[in-house]
C-alpha cells in the first residue's frame, strides 16, 4: 500500500508528459487565433480606391469570380513591409488575385508605400478611418484572408505572411477552392 | 576556424561526458577506487572543454563573424559591445550552450570542492551530472548547432531584438541559468543518494550549500527579469504571470521548500524521502520550463523561435531524466528509514507546514500555467489563464505562509509550546496592530487588500526581528548590552535566515503597494497639456527627436508637480526608440524613484491628430520590491558563508581530515 504512495509522483509526471506529447505531435500552432468570421460570408463594404480614378473595392468584387486573397496593410506597419515581397510573389509568380485594403493610413503615405515596393493588388480600397476594417474584425495589421468564389472567408492569418504559410496553408487551400 | 574549434570542443565534451557518466558509475557499484577517481578529473576537463566552446561563440559574436548563421541572425555590427556579448545567449542555440556550460561548471565545482565527500557518493553524483550533460550535448549536436556556417556570408547581421538590448536583460538570463541549472547538481546528489540507498544528516549538509547557491542565483535572476519588465515594457507591471515567468518561479518555490526541508534532514534525520522528492521536482520544474520555452506548446511573449522537432527531443530528455529518477524514487525511497520523531507543534512541524504551503503554491502556479494546454488537448477549446486566477489562489496561500512563518521560526525543535511562543510574540503583535491601524487610515478607501498585505509585512518583519533578539537574549537575566553582543556573534546562518525573512516582509510590502495602490492616467496629449495622477500633476513640456547609437528616439519631457501646492517634484524623460536595423520600437519609461514609490511616465504612439498616447502612473513602494529581493539574495549569501555550511566541510563518520579543519567543530550526526 505504501508503495503506491511512492509511485504517485511518477504517475502524475507521466500524465503531464502525455499531454505535452499529444500537444506537440498534433502540430497545432498555439499562436493561431481562431477567427469568429471563419466560414462565414465576408462583411459588406464599399471603399473608394486608393488611387484617384481607379476602380474602388467593395464586397461585390468578392463574389462570382474565383477565390481571391484580401490583404489588409498600412504604410506605418513594419511587418507589412516585411511580408510585401511574399505578396509580390503571389501576384506575379503564382497568378493569385490579390486585393488590398489600406488601413488607418494617409492617402499619400499609402500610395508612397505601394510606389516604393510595387503593387501586387488588383484593387486597393482606401479605409482611412478603419471603419470597414472593424467589420472584418481586424485587430492588427497585416492580416490576410482567403475568400472563396461565394464570398465566404475560408482562411485568416493575423501577422505577416511567411513563405511557410504560403506553401502550407494558402496555396493548398486556393488549389482546393479552384477545383 | 575558431567556430570549427568550438564545434569540435562540443563533440569532445560529449565524449568526455560519456566516459564521466559510465566509468565512475560502474566503479561505484564495484567499489573500484581507480574507476571512481575518473569522475573528478573528467568533470574538470568537461568544464574546460565546454568553456572553450562557449568562448569560441562569444568570440564569433564580438568579432561579428557573419559567416556563422547564429551570429547573422542575432547580431549586428553596429550593436554596442555589451549587447554583442549578451547576444551570445539571447537565442536558442547560444542559450543551450550556456546551459551545458553551467551544467559542467557545477560538476567541476563539486569535483574541486567536494574533496572529502565519500568517494562513491561523489562518483555517482558526477556520473549523473554527466548523463544530463550528455543528453543536452546530443540535443545540441543533433538539432541546434550554434556554430553552423553560412555560405555565402552576408556583410551585415539582422540584429538582436532591441527589447533585449538592455543591461537588466543582458545579465538576467545568465543569472537565471546558473540558478536553474544549479539545481541539476542537487538533483544529481539526490539520484546518487537513491542509488546508494543512504540519506543521512551528512548528505543533507552536503546538499544544502548547493541548493542555497542555486537559489541565490535563481532569486537574483527572477528579480532582474522583473525589474527589466517594469522599466522596459512600459506598462508599469513587475510580474505578469506569463507562462515563462511561471516556469522560472516554480523551480524557485520548490527550491525554497527544499532549502527548508533539508534543514530537517540535517538536524533531525527525518523527512528524507520528501527531501529527495523535492530535489527531483525542483530540477524537474527547471527542465519543464526549458521545454515550455523552446517547444512552442504554449503561447508566451518570451518563447524562443520554436520548433516541434526540438520540442520532441527535450520531451524525451525530460521523460528520461525526470521519469527515470521518479521511477528510481518509487523503487528506492520506501527503504529510506526515517529518524527522529516530533510533535506537530515544533520547529519540524512548522517546516513541514512551510513545505506543504510552498508545494501547494507551486501546484497552483503549475495548474494555472498548464491548464490552457490541458484543456486544448482535451476539448480543442482555447482559453488563457490570467492574473485573476493567480491572485485568487496564490495570494491566500502566501498569506497563511507569512503568518505561520512568524510563529514557526520561534518554535524549538522536537516539541514546542504554542502559548509560550505566542507570549514571546506580544511585542510583534502590538507592532502589527499599530501598523495595520495606520495602513487602514491611509489606504482602506483605496484597497482593503493592500492594508492586509501591509499588515502581513509588518507582522513578518516584527516577528523576524523578535526571533533574532530573543535568540540572542533568551532571558531577562542577560543584560541588553550583552544581548547585542551575543546577537552580533550569532552564526552567519542565523543572520542569513533573519535577513532573508525580513526581505520577504519588505517584498510583500512592495507588492501590496505596487500592485494594489497604483494610480494611473492613460490619455492622449500634446506638449503643454497636463494630467492629474493621484496627488500629482504631470505636464508634458516638450517632445523632441534624439539620435541614439543604433536607434532614433522620440523623447517626451514631463514636469511633475504637487497637485495641490504646485511645488516642483521631478522631471521625467520617457522615450520611444525605433531601431535602425530592424525597425522595431521599444519604450523607455521615465522613472523617478524614492522609498515612497515611483513616478512613471511613458510616451506612447503618436495619434492622427498630432498628439501622443501617454501612460502616467504613481506607483507607491515599488523600490521595496527591489530592496526586498536584494535582502533575499544577501540572506542566502550570508547563510552560504556560514562556517558549518562551507562546501564539503562535514564528514560522514567524524573521521577527521586535516584539510578541512571546520568539520571537527560540528559533529555531523
Amino acid at each position: 500500500m505504501k508503495r503506491v504512495f511512492y509511485l504517485l509522483p511518477l504517475a502524475l509526471f507521466l500524465v503531464v508528459a502525455g499531454y505535452f506529447a499529444v500537444q506537440l505531435l498534433s502540430g497545432k500552432d498555439p499562436n493561431a487565433i481562431p477567427s469568429a468570421l471563419l466560414d462565414r460570408p465576408a462583411p459588406e463594404f464599399a471603399l473608394p480606391a486608393l488611387y484617384e480614378g481607379a476602380a474602388g473595392f467593395s464586397s461585390a468584387d468578392l463574389k462570382g469570380g474565383g477565390p481571391v486573397v484580401v490583404n489588409i496593410f498600412a504604410s506605418w506597419c513594419v511587418p507589412c513591409r516585411a511580408e510585401h515581397p511574399i505578396l509580390m510573389r503571389m501576384a506575379q509568380d503564382e497568378g493569385i488575385t490579390l486585393h488590398g485594403i489600406a488601413y488607418k493610413d494617409k492617402r499619400d503615405a499609402a500610395q508612397g508605400f505601394i510606389d516604393e515596393l510595387g503593387n501586387p493588388y488588383t484593387r486597393i480600397g482606401f479605409d482611412g478611418d478603419g471603419r470597414a476594417a472593424i467589420d472584418w474584425g481586424v485587430y492588427g495589421v497585416p492580416e490576410t484572408y482567403v475568400i472563396d468564389g461565394q464570398g465566404m472567408i475560408r482562411y485568416k492569418r493575423v501577422g505577416p505572411l511567411s513563405a511557410r504559410h504560403l506553401r502550407d496553408d494558402v496555396l493548398p487551400l486556393l488549389e482546393a477552392l479552384r477545383r | 576556424m575558431i567556430a570549427e574549434l568550438g564545434h569540435f570542443a562540443l563533440a569532445l565534451a560529449a565524449a568526455v561526458a560519456l566516459i564521466q557518466s559510465v566509468v565512475p558509475m560502474i566503479g561505484a557499484a564495484r567499489q573500484d577506487g581507480a574507476m571512481m577517481a575518473v569522475a573528478a578529473p573528467a568533470a574538470l576537463v568537461q568544464f574546460g572543454v565546454l568553456g572553450l566552446s562557449f568562448a569560441a561563440l562569444v568570440y564569433a559574436y564580438v568579432t561579428s563573424d557573419f559567416s556563422v548563421v547564429n551570429v547573422i541572425q542575432n547580431s549586428h555590427s553596429l550593436k554596442p559591445l555589451l549587447y554583442k556579448v549578451s547576444g551570445t545567449w539571447g537565442n536558442h542555440e547560444g542559450s543551450l550552450l550556456l546551459w551545458v556550460t553551467v551544467l559542467a561548471l557545477f560538476g567541476a565545482l563539486v569535483a574541486a570542492f567536494g574533496r572529502n565527500l565519500p568517494p562513491s557518493l561523489k562518483a555517482r553524483t558526477l556520473s549523473v551530472q554527466a548523463l544530463i550533460t550528455l543528453g543536452f550535448l546530443a540535443f545540441m549536436l543533433l538539432t541546434s548547432n550554434p556554430f553552423e556556417r553560412a555560405f555565402p556570408s552576408p556583410i551585415e547581421g539582422t540584429d538582436l531584438n532591441p527589447l533585449l538590448q538592455d543591461p537588466g536583460l543582458a545579465f538576467h538570463p545568465p543569472m537565471l541559468y546558473v540558478g536553474y541549472v544549479g539545481l541539476s547538481i542537487v538533483f544529481s546528489f539526490a539520484v546518487a543518494a537513491l542509488i546508494e540507498g543512504k540519506v543521512d544528516a551528512a548528505w543533507a549538509r552536503w546538499v544544502r550549500p548547493w541548493t542555497l547557491l542555486a537559489w541565490v542565483f535563481l532569486t537574483a535572476g527572477i528579480a532582474l527579469g522583473s525589474w527589466w519588465a517594469y522599466y522596459e515594457l512600459g506598462w508599469g507591471g513587475f510580474w505578469y504571470w506569463d507562462p515563462v515567468e511561471n516556469a522560472s518561479f516554480m523551480p524557485w518555490l520548490a527550491a525554497t521548500a527544499l532549502l527548508h526541508s533539508a534543514i530537517v534532514v540535517e538536524k533531525r534525520d527525518t523527512l528524507k524521502s520528501w527531501t529527495i522528492l523535492l530535489a527531483i521536482v525542483a530540477f524537474g520544474f527547471s527542465l519543464i520550463g526549458t521545454f515550455l520555452v523552446r517547444s512552442g506548446v504554449l503561447t508566451s511573449v518570451h518563447a524562443f523561435a520554436s520548433d516541434p522537432d526540438r520540442g520532441i527531443f527535450i520531451l524525451l530528455l525530460l521523460v528520461v531524466a525526470i521519469g527515470g529518477s521518479l521511477a528510481l524514487y518509487a523503487w528506492r525511497a520506501p527503504q529510506l528509514k526515517g529518524g527522529g520523531l516530533f510533535r506537530p507543534i515544533s520547529r519540524e512541524g512548522a517546516l513541514v507546514l512551510n513545505n506543504l504551503l510552498l508545494s501547494a503554491a507551486a501546484a497552483t502556479v503549475f495548474i494555472g500555467t498548464l491548464y490552457p494546454l490541458f484543456l486544448e488537448v482535451l476539448t480543442g477549446e482555447k482559453i488563457s489563464v490570467g492574473p485573476p486566477y493567480f491572485n485568487m489562489t496564490f495570494t491566500p496561500i502566501m498569506g497563511v505562509l507569512v503568518i505561520a512563518l512568524g510563529i514557526g521560526a520561534m518554535m524549538p525543535w522536537k516539541r514546542g509550546d504554542l502559548s509560550g511562543v505566542v507570549r514571546r510574540l506580544t511585542a510583534a503583535s502590538v507592532f502589527t496592530a499599530v501598523m495595520l491601524g495606520v495602513a487602514a487610515i491611509l489606504y482602506w478607501e483605496r484597497s482593503a487588500l493592500a492594508v492586509l498585505g501591509m499588515g502581513a509585512a509588518a507582522w513578518l518583519a516584527a516577528a523576524t526581528v523578535a526571533q533574532l533578539w530573543l535568540r540572542a537574549r533568551p532571558s531577562a537575566r542577560i543584560s541588553v548590552a550583552d544581548g547585542f553582543r551575543r546577537m552580533v556573534d550569532l552564526p552567519r546562518a542565523a543572520w542569513g535566515m533573519t535577513v532573508a525573512h525580513f526581505g520577504v516582509a519588505v517584498l510583500i510590502f512592495g507588492v501590496a503597494g505596487a500592485s494594489m495602490l497604483t494610480q494611473e492616467t492613460i490619455a492622449a496629449g500634446k506638449p503643454g497639456d497636463s494630467f492629474i495622477v493621484g496627488d500629482y500633476t504631470f505636464a508634458l513640456t516638450k517632445v523632441e527627436r534624439v539620435p541614439g547609437p543604433n536607434y532614433m528616439a522620440e523623447r517626451g519631457t514631463f514636469l511633475v508637480t504637487d497637485a495641490e501646492s504646485g511645488a516642483e517634484i521631478a522631471t521625467l524623460a520617457g522615450e520611444r526608440r525605433r531601431y535602425v536595423a530592424g525597425g522595431e520600437e521599444t519604450t523607455e519609461a521615465g522613472i523617478q524613484s524614492d522609498l515612497g514609490g515611483d513616478l512613471y511616465a511613458v510616451l506612447g504612439q503618436p495619434t492622427d491628430d498630432g498628439e501622443w498616447t501617454l501612460r502616467l502612473y504613481r506607483k507607491p513602494f515599488v523600490p521595496w520590491l527591489w530592496i526586498g529581493s536584494c535582502l533575499l539574495v544577501l540572506g542566502g549569501l550570508l547563510s552560504l558563508t556560514d562556517r558549518r555550511l562551507r562546501v564539503g566541510a562535514p564528514t560522514r563518520s567524524g573521521a577527521s581530515d586535516p584539510r578541512a579543519p571546520a568539520q571537527s567543530a560540528q559533529p555531523a550526526e
